[in-house]
C-alpha cells in the first residue's frame, strides 16, 4: 500500500480544517474589532434575566383572520412604542405566525406593560390649528393671562372654540423635533382635542375630536393617480375605501372642511397612536367614501402610508399569552449548573471512552474538544449575524449533543474492530471501517438533522432553540467525523503505537479475537464468516497472519478449552 | 484491567456468531412483553386521571424563589393570601434554598404585590424572585404544535429510511419500535407522577430522533449482513437479523451509555441542584427514552423486521435451502 496516498490526503483534510477553523476565528475577530460581534455567545432571557412575553393578537370588534402582514404592522408598532419609551436591546418578532415575542432585559413598569399591550387606534381628526414645518417648541410661550379663551361650547369638531388655555399651552411647548416627544405621543380619548405631531414633516398640530375611526376604512391602496379625464398625472397616490359609516361620516368632514381653504383647518390629520402620519387637504367633498390622497409621494412613501391605513381598519390589541420574568441571579444559576452538567457529561463520557476504547478514547475526546470549539464558534458568529441567543433548552440540546456526538466516533471505532476481527491489518481496518461507518454515520446524522429542522419549523417557544443546537451539532459532528476523526485515525494507523496494536491502543488485534483468513490445524472460523479473499485484502489478510501467530495460539487454546466444556456454538461445522 | 478484555472478548463473541442472544427467535415474547407495557402505559395515566400536567397547560401566575433561608410552606401561603386571598397558593419546595409558589391567574398587580411580598417573607431581595404568569391556552399551543412536529417528522423520516434501505418494511418496524418507546415513555411519565412541561415535551420529541437514529445504525448492519443472502445458505434470513443485532450489540451497549451519561448528569444536577424546570424536565424524558430506545431496537424494531419478512417467497426458499443444507443433502456455500 502507498504510504504517500491516503496519509497525505488525510494530512490535507486536517489542513483544511484548520483553514476552516482559522476562517471561522477571524471572521469572529474581526466581528469584534470592527463589529459589535462578541467572543462569548448571546444569552437568551431565561439565561441573562428579564422579561418574556408572548402576546396573542386580538382583533377588536369583528372576527377577522389576523394576516401574516397585519401582524408584521403590529410588531412594527410594538417596536416603535417600546423603543421610545426607552427600554434598550428589546427583542420583537412574530411566532409561528400566530404571536408576538417580546423580550426585553429587566422587569417593565406598568406603563411600558400597557404601551405593549394596547391596540393601536387609527382615527381621522380635523385640523384646528399648526401645521407643518413647526414642529420646534416656542422658547417663550404666550404668557397664561394673554392666552385666548373659548367664548362658547364647541358647536362642530372644527370649532376652535375647543382650544382650551392649556391645550395652546402645551401646543406651543410640545417639541416636536424631538424623537422622544414623538415615542411618547399618546392618543387622547376620542371626544377630545388633542396636539399631536406629524414626524414627515416636523409639524405640529392641534387636533378636533376624532371624525371617523380607523376601523371605518375598508381597504387602502397605492397607485399613480389620475385625473378627471382618466390620465395618470405621474404623481403617487394613496386610495382610502371608506365603509357605509366611513363614507357618511367623512363626506360630512369633507364638506365643512371645504369651507376653510387657505386656512389651517381645511386639513384633516390621519393619527395612529398618536401620531399624524398624514394631514392632508381638502380639495373636494367626498361622498362616494373613495378619498385619494395626493402630494409628495414617492412609491416607497405611497406604499408605507397604504398599508398603515390597512392595518387601521383593523385594529389589534394584545392579550399577554405567557410572561416570564427571570431575575438574572436565577439565569446565571442556571448557565452555571448547565456548564456543570455538560462538564460531568463530558468527562464520564471521556471516563467511559477511555476504559473501552483505552488510547483510542484520545482520539474520542480530542474530537468531541474540536466539535466543541467548532460549535462555539458558530454559536457566537450566528449569535453576531443572526442575534441567535442561547438559551436553557439550547444549553441542554448542547449536553445533549456530547453523547450523540460520541456515537458516532463509537460507530467508526466498531466498525474497525470489526474489521480487525476479521484479520485485517489496522491500515486496511481503517479504510474499509471508515467507508462502511460513513454510510451509516451519514445516514443516522440525517435522521438526526430530519428532526432538528422539522422541531425547528414546526414547534414554538423554546422548543426552537434546542432544535437549532441540535441541528447545528448534528453538522458540526459531521465535519468533525470527515476531517477530523478519520484523517487522524487514517494517520495513527501508520503509527508504531496504533500499527502494531499495542495492548492499550484498543485497537490491539489480539484482544479483538482477529482470525487470520486462513489457518493451520485448530481452525475455528467458518466459511460463512469468513470474508472472501478478494484480490485487494490479499495482503491485508497477510499481514494479519504475520501479526498474529500469539493470538493464534491464544485462541486455539480458547477453542480447545471451549469444545472441552461443550459450550460449542450452534453453528455446524464443515 | 480485568474488565476490558473481557467486554471485548464479549464484542469478540457476539461478532463471530459464538455467543448469540437469541433476540429474533424470541419475537413473540417480545411483542407480548411490548404489547403488555404499551397497554399499562395507556391505562396508568387513565387510571390516575391524566398527567400531571405543569402550570403551562393549566394556565396560572408561578413564582420562584431563590436562596431561601428557611423554607417553611405556610410563609408562601400568608404572603400569597395578604395580597390576594382568592388564589388559592400551591407552595411547594423543590430544592434546597427554592420555593415555588403557583397561584391562580393573577393580575398585573397583583403580580407585583405578591413578588414584593414573597421577597419580604422570605428575606431574600426581588431579584431572587421570578414570576411566570401563562394563560391556559399557552400549553395546548406548543403541544398541537408538538404534536404536529411529531407527525411531519415520523412521516419524514419513515419516507426517508424506505428509501435508504430501499424497503418499506424496515421502516415499518422502526416507526413501530417508536410508537412503543413513546408510548411507554409517556407511561412512565404518568406513572412517576411528574409534571409535564413544555420542557419534558421537547425532551420527549429528542427521544423520537435518537431512537429512530439508534434504530438505522443496527439496521444498516442488518441491511449489510442481508445482502446477497440467496447466494448463502450459512444462515435463515431471521438468523443473519439476529447476528446483525449481536454484532451491533457492543456499539448499542456503548451508545447509550455514552448518550445517556450526559443526560443523566442534566438529570442529577436538574433535579437535586436546581429543582423543577427545564433541565430536570428535558433530561427525565430523555434519560427514560434513550434507554427504552436502545432496548426496543433489540427487542421489537429488528425481531418485527425479521417477522415482517418472514413470509416473502425468496426469505422461504431460502430458509429451505438452508434446512437442506442443516440437513446434510448439499455442502455450504461460502460468501461471496
Amino acid at each position: 500500500m502507498p504510504r504517500t496516498g491516503p496519509g497525505s490526503a488525510a494530512k490535507k483534510t486536517l489542513i483544511w480544517l484548520g483553514v476552516i477553523f482559522a476562517a471561522l476565528a477571524l471572521l469572529l475577530g474581526g466581528g469584534s474589532m470592527w463589529s459589535n460581534a462578541s467572543w462569548t455567545p448571546k444569552l437568551a432571557l431565561d439565561l441573562e434575566g428579564g422579561t418574556q412575553m408572548i402576546l396573542a393578537p386580538e382583533v377588536q370588534g369583528g372576527d377577522n383572520e389576523i394576516t401574516a402582514e397585519q401582524l408584521d404592522q403590529a410588531v412594527e408598532i410594538i417596536r416603535q412604542r417600546v423603543d421610545g419609551s426607552g427600554v434598550s436591546e428589546a427583542e420583537i418578532s412574530t411566532q409561528s405566525n400566530r404571536n408576538v415575542v417580546v423580550s426585553l432585559p429587566g422587569v417593565p413598569d406598568a406603563e411600558t406593560r400597557e404601551l405593549i399591550q394596547a391596540s393601536a387606534q387609527m382615527e381621522f381628526r380635523p385640523v384646528l390649528a399648526g401645521g407643518g414645518g413647526q414642529g420646534a417648541a416656542v422658547t417663550d410661550p404666550t404668557p397664561a393671562e394673554q392666552l385666548p379663551t373659548p367664548s362658547a361650547e364647541p358647536t362642530d369638531k372644527s370649532d376652535t372654540n375647543w382650544i382650551t388655555p392649556e391645550l395652546q399651552t402645551e401646543f406651543e411647548t410640545t417639541d416636536c423635533l424631538n424623537p422622544d416627544t414623538i415615542a411618547n405621543a399618546e392618543q387622547a380619548p376620542a371626544d377630545q382635542p388633542m396636539v399631536a405631531c406629524e414626524p414627515g414633516t416636523a409639524g405640529k398640530y392641534i387636533l378636533g375630536p376624532v371624525e371617523v375611526p380607523g376601523a371605518d376604512i375598508s381597504t387602502a391602496s397605492f397607485g399613480m393617480a389620475q385625473s378627471s379625464n382618466g390620465v395618470s398625472t405621474g404623481q403617487w397616490a394613496v386610495n382610502i375605501d371608506f365603509n357605509d359609516e366611513g363614507t357618511d361620516a367623512f363626506r360630512g368632514v369633507t364638506e365643512r372642511l371645504i369651507t376653510f381653504k387657505g386656512d389651517p383647518r381645511n386639513q384633516f390629520a390621519i393619527v395612529l397612536d398618536g401620531q399624524i402620519i398624514s394631514a392632508p387637504t381638502v380639495n373636494n367633498v367626498i361622498t362616494d367614501g373613495n378619498a385619494q390622497i395626493t402630494g409628495t409621494f414617492t412609491q416607497e412613501s405611497a406604499k408605507a402610508l397604504s398599508e398603515q391605513l390597512k392595518y387601521g381598519a383593523l385594529p389589534i390589541s394584545f392579550d399577554i399569552q405567557s410572561e416570564q420574568q427571570v431575575s438574572a441571579t436565577l439565569g446565571a444559576d442556571q448557565l452555571r449548573m448547565g456548564i456543570i452538567a455538560g462538564l460531568i457529561g463530558l468527562i464520564l463520557v471521556a471516563v467511559y471512552s477511555l476504559f473501552q476504547y483505552r488510547a483510542l478514547g484520545f482520539v474520542t475526546i480530542a474530537s468531541l474538544v474540536v466539535a466543541g470549539v467548532l460549535t462555539y464558534l458558530a454559536i457566537a458568529i450566528l449569535g453576531w449575524s443572526q442575534n441567535y441567543r442561547l438559551s436553557l433548552a439550547g444549553v441542554a440540546g448542547l449536553i445533549v449533543a456530547i453523547g450523540q456526538t460520541a456515537d458516532s466516533f463509537i460507530v467508526y471505532f466498531e466498525r474497525i474492530r470489526d474489521e480487525l476481527r476479521d484479520g485485517r491489518g489496522l491500515v486496511s481496518a481503517v479504510d474499509t471501517g471508515w467507508k462502511r461507518a460513513k454510510r451509516t454515520v451519514l445516514a443516522s446524522k440525517a435522521v438526526n438533522i430530519l428532526a432538528a429542522v422539522v422541531l425547528y419549523f414546526v414547534a414554538v417557544g423554546n422548543v426552537r432553540g434546542f432544535a437549532f443546537t441540535l441541528g447545528l451539532t448534528a453538522v458540526a459532528d459531521l465535519i468533525v467525523v470527515f476531517m477530523f476523526t478519520h484523517p487522524t485515525m487514517v494517520l495513527l494507523a501508520r503509527t508504531k503505537f496504533f500499527g502494531e496494536g499495542h495492548r492499550f491502543s484498543g485497537l490491539d488485534a489480539s484482544r479483538l479475537g482477529a482470525v487470520p483468513l486462513y489457518r493451520g490445524a485448530g481452525r475455528m472460523r467458518e466459511p460463512g464468516d469468513a470474508p472472501a479473499l478478494r484480490g485487494k485484502n490479499k495482503a491485508a489478510a497477510k499481514e494479519a497472519e504475520r501479526r498474529m501467530t500469539i493470538a493464534e495460539r491464544r485462541l486455539a487454546e480458547k477453542h480447545d478449552s471451549m469444545a472441552g466444556s461443550g459450550r460449542s456454538s450452534e453453528k455446524d461445522g464443515e | 484491567m480485568s474488565k476490558l478484555p473481557s467486554f471485548a472478548a464479549f464484542g469478540n463473541d457476539l461478532y463471530t456468531g459464538k455467543r448469540s442472544y437469541n433476540f429474533v427467535g424470541k419475537a413473540k415474547l417480545w411483542f407480548l412483553i411490548a404489547g403488555v407495557a404499551v397497554v399499562i402505559s395507556i391505562l396508568i395515566p387513565v387510571a390516575k386521571g391524566g398527567f400531571n400536567l405543569g402550570i403551562e397547560f393549566r394556565g396560572g401566575s408561578e413564582f420562584t424563589v431563590s436562596n431561601v433561608a428557611n423554607t417553611d410552606v405556610g410563609r408562601g401561603e400568608e404572603a400569597v393570601a395578604e395580597v390576594a386571598g382568592t388564589a388559592d397558593p400551591k407552595v411547594t419546595n423543590i430544592a434546597p434554598g427554592t420555593m415555588r409558589i403557583q397561584t391562580e391567574k393573577l393580575s398585573d398587580d397583583q403580580t407585583i404585590q405578591v413578588k414584593e411580598s414573597l421577597a419580604d417573607t422570605y428575606g431574600v431581595s426581588q431579584d431572587e424572585v421570578t414570576s411566570t404568569f401563562i394563560g391556559p391556552t399557552w400549553g395546548s399551543d406548543v403541544s398541537r404544535q408538538a404534536l404536529v412536529g411529531l407527525i411531519v417528522f415520523v412521516a419524514l423520516a419513515a419516507v426517508l429510511m424506505a428509501l435508504y434501505f430501499r424497503t418499506w418494511k424496515m421502516s415499518l418496524a422502526a416507526v413501530t419500535g417508536l410508537l412503543v418507546v413513546m408510548v411507554v415513555t409517556a407511561g412512565v411519565y404518568a406513572l412517576s407522577g411528574f409534571e409535564v412541561t413544555p420542557s419534558a415535551i421537547i425532551g420527549f420529541l429528542t427521544v423520537l430522533s435518537y431512537s429512530l437514529y439508534d434504530t438505522v445504525v443496527v439496521f444498516d448492519k442488518v441491511r449489510e449482513n442481508t445482502k446477497d443472502l440467496d447466494k448463502r445458505t450459512k444462515r435463515t434470513f431471521a438468523e443473519e437479523v439476529n447476528l446483525a443485532v449481536n454484532q451491533t450489540l457492543v456499539r448499542s451497549i456503548n451508545t447509550s451509555v455514552v448518550a445517556v451519561l450526559p443526560v443523566a448528569s442534566i438529570l442529577f444536577i436538574g433535579a437535586l441542584l436546581l429543582g423543577a424546570g427545564t433541565l430536570k424536565d428535558l433530561s427525565l424524558a430523555l434519560f427514560v427514552g434513550i434507554i427504552l430506545g436502545t432496548i426496543a431496537t433489540i427487542f421489537i424494531a429488528a425481531p418485527m423486521y425479521a417477522w415482517l419478512r418472514r413470509n416473502e417467497a425468496g426469505i422461504r426458499k431460502q430458509a429451505k435451502r438452508v434446512e437442506e443444507r442443516r440437513a446434510g443433502k448439499t455442502p455450504a456455500v461460502a460468501d461471496a
